[in-house]
């Protein structure tokens, strides 16, 4: 039953790793951090589901849940902050 | 409704949802348990349609239909998408320069890791009856794998790369391809999405029917998906900018332009 075991501890530290890793994604709050984070936490569910026997889910885990999701957020925060930069240019011209 | 009925009513529904979790969860199964009624009849059938890879069986052989319409949900959501981040008429697209500064490390793995992406994704995709992986996962790989290109600061080398018009296209061939192996199945097996091609040996590489077909099928919608999908953010992002000359026009000149279009 050593197996057994060593599969259920091996269970059981990943489980919390991704717990852990969920907490840290909601309570970071700056957007830009927060992708980064989330892509790391993508990481840690993709090994969760790997020691739960599921690679499939996995693959699918770190391909779209950590390169993908990450880059749409960080894409529209550049964005955002690029129409922020407008609008503070146009005040300015505005002014002057 | 006031603050306080709002709030009585949030608690109800909140107490309603906790005891039916509590019942849910007490009557399910425990954790790792030997009782699998369902994998005993999806291993079984695997192995009747020469499959090594049960998940793609269940996906594309044993509930093909509802694997189509997952499909058809990716693709109306990346049409979705793709209409709401085109530029519009208050919008101009400007040059973008390439290069800016890239550590010499990153665009080192880049060079490593695009060729290598590219195969890996194209083993993943065609080997997807066999090992884990198949024509989702692949096809996720290949989009990815294209867009190292701009973690190396490679933003126009990206664009000539990438005909959009051509990824437009294979999204479209693959669901449609994907509806005509299902109707294929009803034309020449027994039923709509059966696997009417024969199966072979089990664990070789042309094996089980018509699974490898639909990896490829999907491999192409999934991977034109993600392409369009970044190739949309990625535009907003760096080449389109709000027009400055046409922020304040006079409402006359918005209908004006879109009755001319």
């Amino acid at each position: 039953m050593s197996s057994g075991f060593l599969t259920n501890a091996l269970i059981a530290v990943s489980l919390t790793l991704v717990l852990v890793g969920a907490a840290v994604v909601v309570f970071t709050r700056p957007p830009s951090k927060q992708a980064v984070v989330l892509s790391v936490y993508g990481i840690l569910l993709s090994i969760f589901f790997v020691t739960l026997q599921a690679p499939d889910v996995a693959l699918s885990q770190v391909a779209i849940g950590t390169a993908v999701v990450p880059l749409i957020v960080v894409l529209s925060i550049r964005k955002i902050a690029s129409i922020r930069d407008e609008a503070r240019s146009e005040r300015e011209g505005e002014q002057s | 409704m006031s603050r306080r009925a709002r709030l009585t009513l949030l608690w109800i529904g909140l107490a309603a949802f906790g005891v039916a979790m509590a019942i849910a969860f007490t009557g399910l199964p425990g954790f790792g348990g030997t009782f699998h009624p369902y994998r005993d009849l999806a291993v079984v059938a695997t192995f009747a349609h020469a499959t090594a890879n049960g998940v793609s069986s269940i996906n594309f052989d044993q509930r093909g239909f509802d694997t189509f319409g997952e499909e058809t949900i990716l693709f109306c959501a990346v049409v979705g998408v793709a209409t709401l981040l085109r530029p519009v008429h208050r919008e101009r697209r400007r040059e973008v320069r390439s290069g800016g500064r890239v550590l010499e490390s990153t665009s080192l793995l880049v060079y490593i890791l695009f060729p290598l992406t590219l195969v890996l994704a194209a083993d993943v995709v065609t080997h997807g009856a066999i090992t884990p992986g198949g024509g989702f996962q692949g096809g996720v790989v290949l989009s990815t794998g294209i867009h190292l290109l701009y973690v190396g600061g490679r933003y126009t080398l990206l664009r000539r790369l990438r005909p959009l018009a051509w990824f437009e296209q294979g999204e479209a061939l693959g669901v449609v391809l994907f509806g005509a192996l299902g109707l294929a199945g009803a034309a020449l097996g027994s039923a709509l999405f059966a696997n009417f091609v024969p199966q072979g040996q089990l664990s070789d590489f042309i094996s089980a029917g018509t699974v490898p077909l639909f990896n490829i099928a999907v491999g192409m919608t999934v991977c034109s998906s993600v392409v369009i999908l970044l190739a949309g953010f990625l535009d907003q992002a760096l080449a389109i900018r709000s027009d400055p000359g046409t922020q304040g026009d006079p409402p006359d000149a918005d209908s004006k332009e879109e009755a001319a279009a």
